[in-house]
């Protein structure tokens, strides 16, 4: 059983548990204190993860949970993510009706995400999947608009259906092996009928790309990142990512060759990658646009997951991906909640001039999004493009970087502005200026420190990138 | 040594950027004293290098960064690279002297230019292709920057158009550098041994294709025809300072990726291609003049020879390509000849822009038509100006002499054809000539009216540059000392 190996995960939960019950005890004005709390439970598990990185990788729980190298940068990874999560509610939610269950279900969600990362049984997944998203809708319908309730009620329903989806997956590849622990299937698909393996095959990964929110399952996400509060958003396009790729890494490690699942996940990267950056093009509400962004960057993240049994850097650039994935989107969702009233690209145009840091941010997060370097995501995506190649995979290759083109167009559709000088489109009239001189008026404090302090990791990891190769490429769980 | 002259401007960028007490007078004589001590520390560079034996780079330094894709920060110099380092050095100095009364935001316009002078020299002495690469990138974003901010008219929309086409070269050389290191064993991203594996020896199809990828990366940087169409609306629309570092600086990064590059790691596919890219070479010599000729403004003019010039280049290391047992001497004149016509034109042209500059700074144009009989009014913007063009059309005791004449002399010897791309000498010779008429002789009229003559500083500035450029012409042997022996080596790498 050896239960102590699964310390960081017992902390969030505790940590969430603790945050609900003391939100319950504490005056409105008081309820930071959980904040506190639901933090503390966060760098603990930080500082244990990280301790554990150096020990050999076990097995917990007869052989369901993997507690190795990726399983501890999951942990981290999602941690720091939801750290820095907790950075922008500072702003948005200290005081309000909310707070305290806003940060539990953020544990929760986090310690769902990281059970997703270690599992290595189908049903610890499934159950994992679910501990990782129902919290996902009581976030997002924690805003009372309209728009709010659209996005929770549609990620509801496309969850609903996907977790279905999961279990079918589950029980199909269960009844054509008679077995759900991982080594267990790595052994026994192989002669199982194609058919069936494959069908099974599809219903899994259509669950784990909701989680993760890439095409097909992505319709939520550019909702859910426009209509849940700035908190909420940053969080569900982030850390959830962390945890179903690295599940979808060790599911299809076990696949047989009996199907083609390498071009099945290299052809969904590539739509996942191409419908979102098609998307995010047109959109005007930079929330929308970044959520549209996190759908493409799934395309990227899946292109390690084609080539995971074939080159030796799969992992490792999949890894880092994620981790410079996680802070270079939290800086840019932490600029538009330090500015919570420019929900419009235009509304940005000035900001180099009245708020330098928070405008050079903006531009690592978004060129550090494309793969500029030397923020962290460009060691990824290099690596993670290396892989494809190596892996025999050229194409994929070949698609990651005519796809970053393409995503430089919307990116810089949101940077062009905010490096203009605020008079050049000064032609709307008297109106519209007044509302842009009140959209950067005041930036939040605990937003704009937390997407410069993202920014500067995002950079600092990028050129650390050997340190941080080191340790993504430590031992894995076979 | 090589560190602290790439990072030196660095630093001294970070700190302009993130100092906004500092004052603006401060601000400018802090870039004119670190361009001035990077100008001393390249000297100090160029008195201790000694020519590396083939196969290795002077000074060398190796730390490790990637080693999980066998990716480090490794610099060096060799004769390729140790003349554009200097030329750089010169160049940003000359940038900084002209810059000495630049009144928009001169805190940030010098933060920019050190950090872009830092990005520059940096790619210049990189080791490991994925260095290259970041500076490379590093570049684009700078000058989009540069010319965004401080360019005229359109210069958001020309800026955009810039990073888009340029970004894209960019991910193609990506594209191509990963497949050298796919293809070498083992895989690495080091330069001197990817030079010394000759990763796709063997492999006609894939050496094609990366080879193709490289290319389309180095041709839209340096620019050739057909991927030129950024350059003009780029020069056009970006500052004087803008210009110059884009046209000495910017463009020599792919011409460079050529010879340090494409060449001595893809011997195979470079001499399969050879003849496509002297046509190439040749259609943008003769195209980039004629475009020239036509424009009646004169920055655009000056910026279409740059596609003229570039195409000589282009055209040699083509050339340099077609293997035979007895032309090793005259191709490895056509290389060396490519070289010296990159620091040639980067001091030249820099100097050119700079003068143009004054035009629109002083009348707000740079239509030719507009202006008449300048040298009565301005008579050392005259002689500069004729100076400069003089250099720039290859008059014998300039810099672009000794490039051009030994760009034909080895082309020619080994591809008769190249001949054609004499004419394009001619008609920039025309262009030139028919532009000091029209601007500056004749009856004083237009906007030449009561134009102030060149600032000192405007004087120092291009003085520097085509003083050098007179010096290379008059005493080319140190110059050439250093780039021969290096030329020789990438044409026996390239008979491989």
């Amino acid at each position: 059983m050896r239960p102590l190996l699964l310390l960081p995960e017992i902390l969030l939960f505790v940590g969430g548990l603790a945050a609900l019950m003391g939100g319950s005890f504490l005056p409105r004005n008081r309820q930071w204190v959980t904040r506190v709390v639901a933090a503390g439970a966060l760098v603990a598990s930080i500082a244990v993860s990280a301790a554990g990185l150096t020990g050999a990788p076990t097995a917990a729980f007869e052989g369901t949970y993997a507690v190795d190298t990726a399983t501890g940068i999951a942990r981290i990874a999602a941690a720091l993510g939801t750290l820095l999560v907790l950075g922008i509610a500072g702003d948005e939610l200290a005081a309000t009706a909310r707070e305290s269950e806003t940060y539990a279900l953020l544990l929760f969600a986090t310690t769902g995400t990281i059970v997703l990362a270690g599992a290595r049984d189908l049903l610890v997944l499934a159950v994992a999947f679910f501990l990782a998203s129902i919290p996902l809708y009581g976030l997002i319908g924690m805003v009372r608009t309209p728009r709010g309730a659209e996005a929770a009620m549609k990620t509801y329903l496309m969850g609903a259906l996907f977790g279905i989806v999961l279990l079918l997956g589950v029980t199909l590849l269960y009844g054509v092996t008679g077995a759900t622990l991982h080594a267990d299937l790595a052994q026994r698909l192989a002669a199982a009928p194609p058919a069936a393996v494959a069908a099974g095959l599809l219903a899994v990964v259509a669950g784990l790309l909701f989680e993760a929110g890439g095409v097909p399952a992505h319709f939520w996400v550019p909702d859910a990142a426009q209509g849940a509060n700035g908190t909420v958003a940053t969080f569900l396009t982030t850390v959830p990512k962390i945890g179903a790729m690295v599940a979808l890494y060790r599911f299809v490690s076990v696949l047989p060759d009996t199907v083609d699942w390498p071009l099945l996940i290299g052809v969904l990267a590539v739509l996942s990658m191409t419908l979102a950056n098609l998307a995010a093009y047109w959109q005007q509400d930079p929330r929308r646009m970044l959520g549209w962004s996190t759908v493409s960057q799934v395309g990227f993240l899946l292109v390690p997951i084609a080539v995971a049994t074939r080159s030796d850097l799969a992992l490792p650039s999949l890894l880092l991906y994620l981790l410079g994935y996680t802070v270079t989107n939290v800086a840019a969702f932490a600029v538009t909640t330090a500015l919570p009233d420019a929900r419009d690209l235009s509304d940005y145009r000035g900001l180099s001039r009245s708020r330098p840091w928070l405008a050079a941010s903006l531009l690592v997060a978004l060129l550090g999004l494309v793969g500029t370097p030397p923020t962290v995501v460009f060691v990824g995506k290099l690596t993670t493009a290396t892989a494809a190649w190596d892996g025999g995979m050229a194409w994929l290759t070949l698609a990651v970087f005519v796809n970053s083109l393409i995503s430089l167009f919307y990116y810089l559709r949101w940077i062009i502005p905010a490096f203009s000088p605020a008079g050049v489109m000064a032609m709307a009239g008297a109106q519209s200026d007044e509302h842009h001189a009140a959209a950067l008026r005041v930036p939040g404090r605990w937003s704009s420190d937390t997407a410069v302090a993202a920014a500067l990791l995002s950079v600092g990891l990028g050129l650390a990138g050997g340190l941080v190769w080191a340790i993504v490429s430590g031992p894995l769980l076979t | 040594m090589l560190s602290l002259l790439v990072f030196l401007p660095l630093v001294a960028a970070i700190v302009l950027a993130a100092v906004p007490r500092l004052g603006d007078a401060a601000a400018r004589w802090l870039w004119l004293a670190v361009a001035a001590a990077e100008v001393v520390l390249v000297a100090l560079v160029w008195a201790r290098y000694e020519t590396p034996t083939p196969g290795r780079l002077a000074l060398d330094e190796q730390v490790q960064w990637i080693p999980g894709v066998r990716s480090s920060y490794h610099v060096g110099v060799d004769g390729l690279s140790l003349p554009l380092v200097a030329m750089t050095a010169v160049v940003f100095l000359a940038c900084a002297v002209y810059s000495l009364k630049e009144a928009r935001r001169p805190r940030l316009h010098a933060a920019l230019l050190l950090f872009l002078q830092s990005v520059s020299l940096g790619l210049f002495v990189s080791a490991d292709l994925i260095l290259f690469f970041v500076f490379f990138d590093l570049s684009i974003v700078g000058m989009y920057f540069l010319i965004a901010g401080w360019g005229h008219v359109n210069a958001a929309r020309s800026a955009l158009q810039f990073f888009l086409y340029t970004f894209l070269g960019s991910l193609a050389l990506l594209v191509g550098f990963i497949g050298l290191y796919v293809y070498a064993d083992p895989h690495t991203f080091d330069m001197v041994e990817l030079i010394a594996a000759n990763p796709l020896a063997g492999h006609g199809l894939a050496g094609g294709l990366v080879l193709a990828a490289i290319l389309l990366g180095l041709a839209v940087k340096t620019p050739t025809v057909p991927f030129h169409t950024w350059l003009p609306p780029a020069h056009t629309d970006a500052s004087s300072v803008g210009s110059a570092v884009l046209a000495a600086v910017l463009l020599k990064m792919g011409t460079y990726g050529f010879v340090r590059i494409a060449m001595p790691m893809l011997p195979e596919a470079w001499r399969a291609w050879a003849w496509l890219i002297i046509v190439v070479g040749i259609v943008s010599v003769l195209y980039g003049a004629l475009v020239a000729l036509a424009q009646s403004n004169l920055k655009r003019m000056v910026a279409y020879t740059s596609v003229n010039h570039m195409g000589y280049v282009v055209m040699a290391v083509g050339a340099a390509g077609l293997v035979a047992s007895d032309t090793a001497s005259a191709r490895g004149i056509a290389v060396t000849g490519a070289v010296t016509e990159m620091v040639s034109h980067g001091l030249i042209t820099a100097a050119l822009f700079l003068l143009v500059g004054t035009l629109h700074q002083r009348a707000g144009t740079y239509e030719m038509a507009d202006f008449g009989g300048l040298a009565h009014t301005a008579p050392k913007l005259a002689g500069l100006f004729a100076v400069g063009a003089f250099a720039s059309l290859g008059l014998p005791a300039l810099s672009g002499f000794i490039a051009e004449f030994q760009v034909f002399t080895g082309s020619i010897a080994v591809a008769p054809v190249t001949a054609i791309a004499l004419f394009g000498i001619l008609i920039t010779a025309a262009l030139f000539l028919r532009a000091l008429q029209r601007v500056f002789t004749g009856g004083l009229h237009g906007r030449s009216v009561g134009f102030a003559d060149l600032h000192p500083r405007e004087v120092w500035s291009t003085g520097i540059l085509l003083g050098l450029s007179l010096l290379i012409g008059v005493y080319p042997a140190p110059l050439l000392a250093v780039i021969e022996p290096a030329a020789s080596a990438v044409v026996t790498l390239l008979g491989r």
